[in-house]
């Protein structure tokens, strides 16, 4: 046998709720040589983390391996029994989960996990495990390799825990390391020193990988070939380089297409008409100290415009203040200091006070869909409640406009009796659009609304925004942690750090940010380049003032 | 990251305070309200109005209720529960040896059941689905569906009965070697047991059954770990808290269920003695005999309470 | 996706699976309700009647189930104890579930001192073990029919607070709630449209819980005489009465028993067998 891993014709069933058996894995094959990388890229649902556990004849509860066969240095992965495999677990193939905070036994010490697997299979006196363990903290480049070990998961940051996820999957040098979307939940200056570290101890070992990604650009980074599944199924195969520059399958092109960056249109020039002015707004959480303020700042003295007609992006990393201050501008989270003027007119803080009119003109759409929609009620009930609240609409022009409003947001008539458990991402994020939008808003304030939506429905979304605004006259503030969304729909993008706006600049002039912090965050954006990682040069001072490690 | 646990246990402690406080204000409102005029009662029919009003006067029937409340709250404090109405001894002694023998029969029980019900409960979530399980899951559910007085009786129709290995009565007194403290015992701890038992194997089962499924155990599972590992290392200390409160909880079932036992087997318990004392309106002795079950569940909640947040990792 | 093949197991119905044991054991419940409904038109005698000459006859034709202590009917006297014991326990567990599943869901969507003063009080009460509150609250206002099911109902709140409560706490962190508030709506919209709708499947398990907790409490009061008063019996104060046939395994102990234990065992097994709804049907 040539290569390590020979996956030939893999199938796998799942049995639904109903107790109804559908294929999700119909009939992949892939091959893996020594010491190459490779990454299995998709939407969600296209199977590619349940394909990465079949290598190691894992299966989740309510699926099964059904045929093919899962040829892993030799073994049958399928074919052997559930105690012949635990042996080959953790010794031959290894596993990075996506979330290494859930994946951590709160109970235990890291070095404990860390060291299980030669506890397990007997591989190594604990002694020599522990110091093994720390020689792989130190080549994963983790802060304070010595004492790491004795701390409990929770005492340790998610980029971190991510490394020791690593050091947990190497200290029983296996052949092939899993790495499931391992960086997805990291920021993206975290995730550099991740992505990095993986980079270095995977070629130092000449180990073989699976990496399990949605990210092309980040995939571009590690893997040597790209395999892109959908729907269960192979759509294309080839090196990085092969699928970035020539990618024969459609669906692969329009991985491609989403990412490229698509520019606004320069809007037409401001009415220097100011829709929404805040002024030294500040807002947290705690106790209220004797000058009025909060403990903890999550937004500390923010001011910021938007005009009519125009977009403002709010960006920056997790726990930066910016969901805070969507919050305080909707009047979810009253300030505690600063004014609000909307439309020519002063904010009440707290919406509880403001008018019906002042909440109908400023709408929120939250990231999640599926907690934004009610799962009890069916689409059209959720998108009339407005029109019956706002606009004392009776039964028959209520249905008119739910009608409206579905085609606006390019969603079938059809699917207004549907509840929002039988939506797609993408369907259900429209909804929550369509909802706001019946309210006949100004301003619609967009809280991280593409995060959770794959690269393409992402971007699909995006551009129905874009057309809305030009057919409606509204006015976005959009918040996110991803630069490549912000570019391509807002006017002017700020910067938060910290609670704080650090800087505010247009899109055209991103290259050019003068703050620090911009720059690393800029600059830490992946490039669908695969020298990019390497190439990458950080001041690493900069990276140790702001990075989140 | 220690004085957040003691901050949280003293935090439970005052609401422990708070809650006693409002329990015993209730059990002795709600005796309060049993009908009848107690001075009246006392001195019987034939007494002339005078004499009640004077028994009135001297027993402070006639202060406001939250000054008795008061008085009697700091009777209480000083280890005095008053005078029994029906036969004039000091609750205290009437309770004492009762006490002690209801606190046997509590403490047998716990002995039994909770090893018993903690073993069922967790091999039957490590075999999730297996006959056994299924077998412990279904008796079990039998067990909590009926009535302890039912458990009891079928006790009673198994062992005394058809059997004829122990006595259905329980008399303390007559015990004068081993094998009679085992017959005597018997029949209100088995009783007890199975009612105890049932409940602490469901919820033990389900607690263990849902750390089971979360993605540590799973990442154990992809480490080669074994299924007596994933769940002896991984899955039961992160069970702990719900499992220590399980157990708490239905200790505290026990309450409920010595009422009863106590009542069938005629055994000479405090709850046999509160029945009593309800139908005869023995006014002090009922207030203290429904203090005393109160304080002991909610001593039991509250140490379960504690041990949940001791046991948290992520408070250590 | 596609379909490969339908599951062996369970079949489906208006777009609700459902398994055996949840069909027996509703059959079992509907039975019983409908016998608590119409038992006084089906009785062959007169619950009071001495029928027999003997005390704890068997079973034998026109007295189907035997004879009790004094030689009355038992299939007459179950058949009417069912009314007692499901009707009380059925409008005492309403009572607690509607004030219960109400208190908890305003506590949930208002929050503060109302919140905190409501949990604080009802917590309380729960402290108190519930044949405890029912031995002291029976002995201090008797025990006719309408106290029971009050103090039944009253027992029972606590526990149905703090249950719906726990559920409208995790609804109310919800988006959508936000979103609703935001909007302006008023606390009895948002309890009643956004809310209720999501937790009224737990809510109604919840029900049936504390209903077989209701017949247990009620059972055990009636076993120790404390329950309802005869002539009137309910299946608790069956047993009671006829616990002397014991000895003699006669059926007018065990029937009553098997009564309680059919109706209890059957909601239990009811509550987790519940018809699922099937939620990745093709639309």
């Amino acid at each position: 046998m040539s290569n390590l891993v020979e996956v030939r014709n893999l199938r796998i069933e799942a049995t639904t709720d109903a107790g109804r058996v559908v294929d999700i894995i119909k009939g992949v094959s892939l091959d893996i040589a020594d010491g190459e990388i490779i990454a299995l890229i998709g939407e969600s649902g296209s199977g590619k983390t349940t394909v990465a556990l079949s290598l190691m004849g894992h299966a989740r509860p309510g699926c099964r391996i059904t045929g093919g066969a899962i040829n892993v240095n030799g073994k049958d992965m399928a074919a052997l029994s559930e105690k012949e495999r635990a042996k080959l677990r953790g010794t031959d193939i290894a596993y990075v989960p996506q979330s290494a905070a859930a994946s951590f036994n709160p109970a235990s010490t890291i070095m404990e996990q860390v060291i299980e697997v030669t506890r397990i299979h007997k591989l190594m006196p604990p002694e020599q495990a522990r110091k093994r363990a720390v020689e792989l903290f130190r080549a994963l480049s983790l802060p304070d390799p010595d004492g790491i070990g004795a701390r409990y998961p929770h005492q340790v940051s998610g980029g971190q825990l991510q490394r020791l996820s690593a050091a947990m999957a190497l200290i029983g040098d296996p052949k092939l390391v899993i790495f499931d979307e391992p960086t997805t939940a990291l920021d993206v200056t975290t995730q550099i020193d991740v992505l990095k570290a993986f980079k270095s101890v995977m070629r130092a070992g000449g180990i073989a990988g699976v990496y399990v990604s949605h990210d092309l650009a980040v995939v571009a980074q590690i893997a040597d070939r790209i395999v892109v599944l959908k729907g269960g199924e192979v759509q294309e195969t080839g090196t990085t380089a092969q699928i970035l520059s020539g990618a024969q399958h459609p669906y692969t092109r329009e991985l491609l297409a989403a990412f490229e960056p698509k520019p606004r249109q320069a809007q037409a020039e401001a009415s220097a008409n100011q829709l929404l002015r805040i002024d030294n707004v500040t807002a947290g959480y705690g106790a209220v100290r004797e000058d009025g303020l909060p403990l903890i700042r999550a937004v500390n003295s923010v001011s910021l415009v938007v005009e009519k007609g125009r977009n403002l992006g709010v960006i920056g990393e997790s726990g930066c203040g910016k969901s805070t201050l969507a919050r305080v501008i909707a009047g979810i989270h009253p300030a505690a200091a600063g004014d609000i003027v909307f439309d020519g007119k002063e904010l009440q803080r707290a919406a509880g006070n403001r008018s019906q009119d002042q909440l109908r003109e400023m709408q929120i759409v939250f990231q999640y869909a599926d907690t934004a929609l009610n799962p009890a009620k069916p689409v059209e009930d959720i998108i009339a409640r407005p029109l019956a609240f706002y606009h004392r609409l009776d039964r028959q022009a209520r249905s008119k406009r739910v009608d409206e409003l579905l085609d606006m947001v390019r969603l079938p008539k059809t699917l207004r009796y549907r509840h929002p458990s039988e939506l797609s991402g993408g369907q259900k994020q429209r909804v929550n659009f369509a909802r706001a939008l019946a309210a006949n808003p100004k301003l619609i304030i967009c809280d991280e609304i593409t995060s959770a939506l794959d690269t393409v429905v992402a971007s699909a979304v995006i551009e129905l925004l874009k057309e809305l605004q030009r057919e409606l006259g509204l006015s976005y503030i959009f918040i996110s942690h991803d630069l490549s969304v912000v570019e391509a729909i807002c006017d002017d993008i700020m910067v938060m750090y910290n609670g704080e706006r650090v800087e505010q600049i247009t899109p055209d002039k991103v290259n050019a940010a003068t703050h620090p912090y911009s720059k690393l965050l800029f600059s830490s954006v992946p490039k669908l380049d695969p020298t990019w990682l390497d190439g990458l040069v950080r001041d690493p001072e900069l990276v140790s003032q702001y990075g989140h490690r | 990251m220690k004085s957040g646990i003691l901050n949280l246990v003293l935090k439970r402690l005052a609401t422990t305070v708070v809650t006693l406080l409002i329990v015993l204000f209730a059990v002795f409102f709600a005796t309060s309200m049993l009908p009848g005029d107690t001075a009246s009662i006392l001195l019987g029919q034939a007494a002339t109005p005078e004499a009640v009003a004077g028994l009135r006067e001297a027993m402070h029937l006639n202060d406001p209720a939250i000054l008795r409340f008061l008085r009697w709250l700091f009777g209480l404090l000083h280890g005095d529960l008053g005078t029994s109405y029906a036969n004039e001894m000091p609750v205290a002694k009437l309770i004492g040896g009762r006490f002690v023998n209801t606190m046997e029969l509590a403490g047998i029980t716990t002995l039994l059941s909770v090893p018993l019900a903690l073993t069922l409960g967790i091999t039957a979530a490590m075999l999730r689905g297996s006959i056994y399980d299924r077998t412990v899951t279904i008796l079990s559910i039998g067990i909590i569906s009926v009535p302890e007085f039912m458990v009891a009786t079928l006790a009673v129709l198994v062992f005394a009965v058809y059997l004829r290995w122990l006595p259905a009565l329980s008399s303390v007194n007559e015990a004068h070697s081993l094998t009679d403290l085992v017959r005597i015992y018997a029949m209100p701890v088995i009783t007890l047991t199975f009612v105890i038992s049932a409940q602490m194997i469901r919820m033990t089962r389900a607690a263990v059954i849902e750390t089971l499924s979360t993605p540590y155990v799973e990442m154990a599972l992809l480490k080669g770990a074994s299924r007596s590992r994933m769940v002896l290392k991984h899955a039961l200390p992160n069970a702990l808290g719900p499992i220590v409160n399980a157990v708490a909880l239905s200790l505290s079932y026990l309450v409920g269920g010595v009422i009863i036992v106590e009542t069938i087997f005629n055994y000479p318990g405090i709850a046999k003695l509160m029945v009593d004392a309800v139908a005869t309106r023995d006014l002090p002795l009922i207030q203290s005999c429904a203090m005393i079950f109160c304080l002991g569940y909610l001593l039991l909640i509250t140490a379960a309470d504690i041990i949940a947040i001791m046991s948290n990792p992520r408070l250590r | 996706m596609t379909m490969t093949r339908a599951a062996a197991s369970g079949r489906s119905f208006l777009g609700h699976s459902y398994n055996l044991v949840g069909v027996i054991a509703s059959l079992v419940i509907l039975a019983w309700t409908l016998i608590a409904i119409f038992a006084p038109y089906i009785i062959p005698h007169s619950i009071g009647d001495i029928v027999d000459d003997d005390y704890f006859g068997p079973m034998r034709q026109g007295l189907w189930l035997g004879s009790d202590y004094l030689g009355r009917d038992m299939l007459s006297r179950v058949l009417m104890g069912a009314r007692y014991t499901v009707g009380i326990s059925l409008a005492a567990v309403a009572i607690s579930c509607f004030s219960g599943v109400v208190l908890g869901m305003i506590a949930a969507v208002t929050g503060g001192w109302l919140d905190t003063c409501l949990s604080r009080f009802l917590d309380a009460m729960n402290s108190i073990p519930s044949k405890l509150f029912g031995l002291v609250v029976v002995a201090a206002v008797g025990s006719s029919i309408p106290v029971l099911i009050l103090t039944l109902a009253v027992i029972y709140i606590p526990g149905a607070y703090r249950f719906a409560r726990a559920l409208a706490v995790n609804i109310n962190t919800m988006d959508f709630m936000t979103v609703a508030r935001v909007r302006g709506e008023s606390t009895i919209y948002l309890i009643g449209s956004e809310i209720l709708p999501n937790i009224i499947r737990p809510v109604l398990a919840d029900f049936g819980l504390r209903f077989v907790f209701i017949v247990l409490l009620l059972s055990g009061l009636s076993f120790l005489g404390l329950g309802l008063q005869p002539p009137l019996a309910d299946w608790g104060a069956l047993v009671r009465e006829n616990i002397g046939g014991l000895p003699f395994a006669a059926p007018a102990v065990i029937v009553p028993s098997l009564a309680i234990a059919s109706l209890t065992i059957s909601v239990n097994l009811l509550i987790d067998n519940l018809p699922k709804k099937i939620r990745d049907r093709d639309a």
